[in-house]
């Protein structure tokens, strides 16, 4: 059994780690690329949203590697996510690629029926082992989360454009090695003196922006045509609504880790504006918006994959919420059409604006 | 009182039950008019431009009854059938009405039977109390309106177009169409409010019918039926109106006086982006023929009526190179 999974930004060297720490043979996808999507937006359905053609071309890719396995996770809506590897699968197999296919789908009725997933892909490992391979995986998804965040925050303050972004490479490649605990935690420190390392101006006033959106645009700098570098280049510092391992607590774990930022925090925010959840992270865009816009940042930026329903819910609110704080907001949809210098320039006008904002507010 | 329903999206499925509903508890209900280019027009004004053109359409009917009527009945319909939702944008759709400016007040309740189905007499006894105190007429109105609703089901799978049943359940006579003689049947599937508003659909099934062509559509099966047809999946769809189309498709595709299949799209819309890849991968393999047809604000009718009349001529070769 040769195991694959669809890329998502980073979310390869949790998985690839939690796998391997499983004793199972990996193939990660080449990382995506105007190919991979070639592919996709070829055999998937013309409406279908990004993310489902990326991870169509990443499967395909993955399978001229060698990789026989799927596996996935799934869903119970209403985002068609939840549908995607039925649909994935069936294409690949009109294809003529025979893989198998494991949907790690939120259980239904019963909590056996997940565990019955897991007992399959890791086969005869103890549940200790398991749970050890799980928690492996975590603690990966946290380093590189934080690894992004100082990322985030030297990008547009470091005095020799390109520094940052060569020890967060470097960093993330220690991260990926790491194979054991200790070497982890090994890892873990010396990104953290890598990245401590760029020399940055911390006097330096930033204009700072806050992201929302779809996850998988969110966190995949392909698809979001590396949306957060080019920000930091352009002297913005960038949050993020979602990261990976508050994901992972807050949907796997249901919130067993304390101190992150939660779901229930953000709808609570989006109450005025938006009720109900939507399906997605729609409602969480809105009441992470409506966060971001208190705590003062300068701007907010909402990105999401063409005809993505719940996000397009949170499209038509969130100028509500802009007449209420004051806060600019842009978004931006991307498909396989999207060109990168057409959301540079949009992104230049847009930090421009925050920044001459910020300098008459100030002055 | 009156309390207006616009005449878009799920009205063309639940408006028996809440006519009648209000009926009974003494109010007056105001349809908004049928869809024009106007509709559209104030619809496009208000709506982001991402959202399909069924939505867009009911931003449009939401403003038309703006000074008709003393409220608004917008229900959040999160869910009709257990486990199974609508599509994203039905349970978002209050709060973006909601930032329209000028709104009489809305009749906002949340109608969720994910779980079970009492959440419906509990949204039922909300929405009642706005008239009146007394809950013995609330559950007699509501009796009143579900066997309504029953009577109107009951004569769409009887194979009546929701007008033709509407006017039924009203008790009005409406003038009865003289069908031709009708040389082959085609299935048009697709949401509701896009197959049977008039305007949506470029009046496809009336052209259809001029043309002497039968149509059957999704909503003339019955539930039991789609139901078991959509078991077919690998895994169960969790949008209703998807997962009843899925499986009036595959009912169809089993039929032999059907010859042809067509599925009307809205661009961009979610679930037809699925379930449409779904019905055309099953309609492929049986060898039906199959048109897919996806409608926005710019689409022209000239450039439909001719891929329409080039599928039904093929249809019709393919039927007579059979038959010979």
């Amino acid at each position: 059994m040769r195991v694959t999974f669809p890329h998502m930004g980073n979310l390869f060297i949790p998985v690839k780690g939690m796998l391997q720490y499983l004793g199972l043979d990996v193939v990660v996808p080449p990382p995506s690329s105007k190919k991979t999507l070639t592919i996709g937006a070829k055999y998937g359905p013309e409406f279908a949203c990004l993310p489902f053609k990326l991870n169509l071309g990443n499967f395909v890719e993955a399978h001229e590697q060698g990789a026989d396995t799927i596996v996935m996770a799934g869903g119970c809506g209403p985002c068609r996510f939840g549908y995607y590897a039925q649909i994935e699968h069936a294409i690949l197999k009109d294809l003529g690629y025979d893989m198998r296919l494991i949907v790690l789908e939120p259980p239904e009725k019963h909590l056996s029926e997940l565990l019955a997933k897991i007992r399959e892909l890791a086969g005869n490992k103890s549940w200790w082992h398991i749970f050890q391979a799980v928690r492996f995986g975590y603690r990966k998804a946290k380093a590189v989360d934080e690894v992004e965040m100082a990322a985030l925050w030297a990008r547009p303050r470091e005095i020799t454009p390109g520094d940052t972004e060569k020890a967060y490479t470097k960093a993330l490649k220690m991260l990926d090695k790491a194979t054991s605990t200790r070497e982890l935690m090994q890892a873990e420190k010396s990104a953290d003196q890598l990245l401590s390392a760029v020399a940055v101006d911390n006097k330096k006033t930033v204009v700072k922006i806050g992201l929302v959106g779809e996850i998988y645009t969110l966190l995949d700098p392909f698809s979001n045509q590396y949306m957060e570098r080019s920000l930091g280049r352009l002297g913005a510092e960038v949050d993020r609504s979602i990261y990976l391992s508050e994901w992972v607590n807050e949907h796997i774990f249901r919130g067993l880790a304390r101190g992150m930022r939660t779901r229930k925090k953000a709808c609570l925010a989006a109450r005025p504006y938006l009720r109900h959840f939507v399906g997605g992270h729609g409602q969480e865009s809105v009441g992470n918006a409506v966060n971001f816009a208190q705590a003062g940042y300068d701007g907010i930026i909402q990105v999401f994959p063409f005809t993505c329903m719940p996000e397009i819910v949170a499209e038509s609110i969130l100028p509500k919420m802009r007449a209420d704080y004051g806060t600019p907001v842009m978004t931006i949809i991307v498909d396989e059409h999207t060109g990168e210098a057409g959301t540079l320039t949009r992104l230049e006008a847009f930090v421009d604006l925050l920044a001459r904002k910020k300098e008459a507010k100030e002055a | 009182m009156r309390i207006g329903i616009p005449r878009s999206l799920l009205y063309y499925y639940y408006y028996p039950l809440w006519r009648v509903f209000f009926a009974e508890l003494g109010a007056q209900v105001v349809l908004s008019s049928p869809s024009t280019k106007g509709i559209l027009a104030a619809g496009l004004k208000h709506a982001v431009d991402e959202v399909c053109l069924p939505v867009k359409m009911f931003y449009g009917h939401v403003l038309d009854l703006v000074g008709q009527v003393d409220m608004i009945f917008l229900p959040r319909i999160v869910s009709v059938e257990k486990r199974e939702y609508i599509c994203p944008k039905f349970l978002g759709l209050p709060d973006m009405i909601r930032c329209l400016k000028d709104l009489p007040p809305l009749i906002e309740v949340d109608i969720n039977l994910y779980k079970n189905n009492r959440d419906f007499y509990r949204a039922v006894k909300n929405i009642g109390s706005i008239f009146t105190k007394n809950h013995l007429a609330i559950g007699r109105a509501c009796f009143k309106a579900l066997q309504a609703q029953k009577k109107y089901f009951r004569l769409l799978n009887m194979g009546l177009m929701p007008a033709e049943a509407l006017a039924l359940v009203e008790g009005r006579t409406g003038d009865k169409s003289q069908r031709k003689k009708e040389r082959l049947n085609i299935a048009l599937l697709g949401h509701p409010y896009n197959v049977y508003d008039p305007y949506i659909s470029m009046d496809i099934i009336d052209r259809l019918h001029k043309m002497g062509v039968g149509v059957t559509t999704a909503e003339h099966v019955p539930d039991k039926i789609t139901r078991s047809y959509a078991a077919r999946l690998p895994k169960k769809l969790f949008w209703t109106l998807g997962n009843r189309m899925i499986g009036a498709a595959f009912h169809y595709l089993e039929q032999p006086g059907i010859s042809g299949m067509v599925h009307l799209a809205a661009f961009g819309c979610g679930p037809d982006s699925m379930t449409g890849g779904i019905i055309e991968r099953y309609a492929h393999s049986s060898g039906i023929p199959f048109l897919s047809l996806t409608l926005d604000e710019h689409t022209g009718e000239a450039g439909i009526m001719t891929r329409l009349e080039a599928f039904l001529d093929m249809v019709q070769w393919r039927k007579a190179a059979f038959s010979s």
